[in-house]
């Protein structure tokens, strides 16, 4: 079994959601993002305390009629790839000081 | 003992927003007249004020003002707010309207000094400063941005007889009662002069593209907060002014129209503003 991966909002951006879109703005240099909706229910769901595996089976499995382990490792590459881009941090352990986050 | 030299004083109004300047040097003062012109002018009670030292380009001991550093940097440290760049040193303390510039003797390096503090006061107030030309139409005022060499100067040189040219360059927005308008300004870009000292109730903003035909189209609302935000002036590195100026923008693009204008560079585009809402 895989080790289980914890997401938590990174404190640095602002996150607002237009129409439809989730923007988030990033205080170091004002960049702008805009989350596709599979990012986006990431970013709602990064609470620092729920496991991903727990997060892709509740909002991604059902919405898009997919199997977990697949869901899953998409949802581990994109997770990575947000961080890397300082949205979100990734952790093998919850976090410990999300308990604004949830 | 010598008396100290006098000091002269200047008046810079801006979107309702006063400057007094006091320096010890009336050349300075002589060139930022010249460099404002139109919006200079004596109040009894200016809002911010800021003594003025000139240094001069060669002065080698000076570690801040290098002359050669291009990057701006906005710094808060509690009250009190710090511009840099290569030639310029600012403080300010915007809860008493006090501040210091040491500078170079050029109008650009005041001019920066004075955006940057426009952008940190609009931020505040829900305003802001944007690379846009705006020009005033039936007494409704509408911005054009976009792109470098995408037309905000040649929009408001086809602009006709009767309309103001606010800016061709920078444009400035406050928010008043719960309406947005724009105010001229003294900040010039190709057309080398400064806009017409006028306010008017900001009608729509353009994100301008030159094409064969004239044409307005209308953006989704998370467009049309991308176009205001990759415009806006703003230098701070400070989350919570950051958040400002981003709520700013998303509040400023769902009160007033954000389109594309696609526009063939003769004056016939302005058949498409005036009397059109």
């Amino acid at each position: 079994m895989s080790t289980p991966l914890f997401l938590l909002r990174s404190d640095n951006v602002a996150a607002r959601r237009i129409g439809d879109e989730l923007m988030i703005m990033f205080a170091r240099d004002s960049s702008l993002f805009s989350l596709n909706e599979t990012a986006a229910l990431l970013w709602d769901a990064a609470d620092g305390r729920t496991p991903l595996a727990e997060i892709v089976a509740r909002e991604l499995c059902p919405r898009y009629d997919v199997d977990a382990a697949t869901a899953l490792r998409d949802a581990t590459e994109l997770a990575l790839g947000l961080a890397e881009r300082g949205i979100l941090q990734v952790g093998e352990r919850p976090f410990a000081d999300a308990g604004d986050a949830a | 003992m010598s008396s100290p030299a006098p000091l002269h004083h200047l008046d810079i109004g801006i979107g309702g927003i006063q400057v007094r300047l006091r320096t010890t040097s009336p050349e300075f003062i002589a060139l930022m007249q010249a460099r404002f012109r139109g919006f200079t002018g004596h109040v009894d009670a200016p809002n911010h004020v800021f003594d003025v030292e000139i240094v001069p380009v060669d002065y080698a001991e000076d570690e801040a003002l290098d002359g050669i550093s291009t990057e701006v940097r906005v710094l808060r440290d509690g009250p009190r707010w710090r511009l840099l760049c290569g030639d310029f040193d600012a403080t300010w303390t915007p809860g008493t309207g006090r501040g210091t510039v040491r500078l170079h003797p050029s109008p650009y390096s005041l001019d920066s000094v004075l955006r940057i503090l426009h952008t940190v006061l609009l931020a505040g107030q829900g305003g802001m400063l944007m690379h846009a030309s705006s020009v005033m139409l039936d007494g409704r005022a509408y911005l054009f941005t976009g792109v470098s060499e995408s037309g905000k100067t040649t929009i408001s040189r086809l602009a006709p007889p009767d309309a103001h040219v606010l800016t061709d360059e920078m444009s400035f927005i406050r928010l008043e009662y719960g309406a947005y308008y724009a105010y001229g300004t003294p900040f010039a870009g190709e057309l080398a002069t400064p806009g017409e000292n006028l306010r008017a109730p900001l009608a729509a903003i353009h994100l301008l593209a030159k094409g064969p035909d004239n044409r307005i189209e209308p953006m989704g609302p998370a467009e049309a907060v991308r176009t205001v935000m990759a415009n806006v002036l703003y230098f701070a590195r400070d989350d919570a002014l950051t958040a400002q100026v981003f709520d700013n923008a998303i509040a400023l693009a769902a009160a007033v129209p954000v389109r594309r204008l696609t526009f063939f560079p003769d004056a016939r585009v302005w058949d498409l503003f005036g009397t059109t809402p």
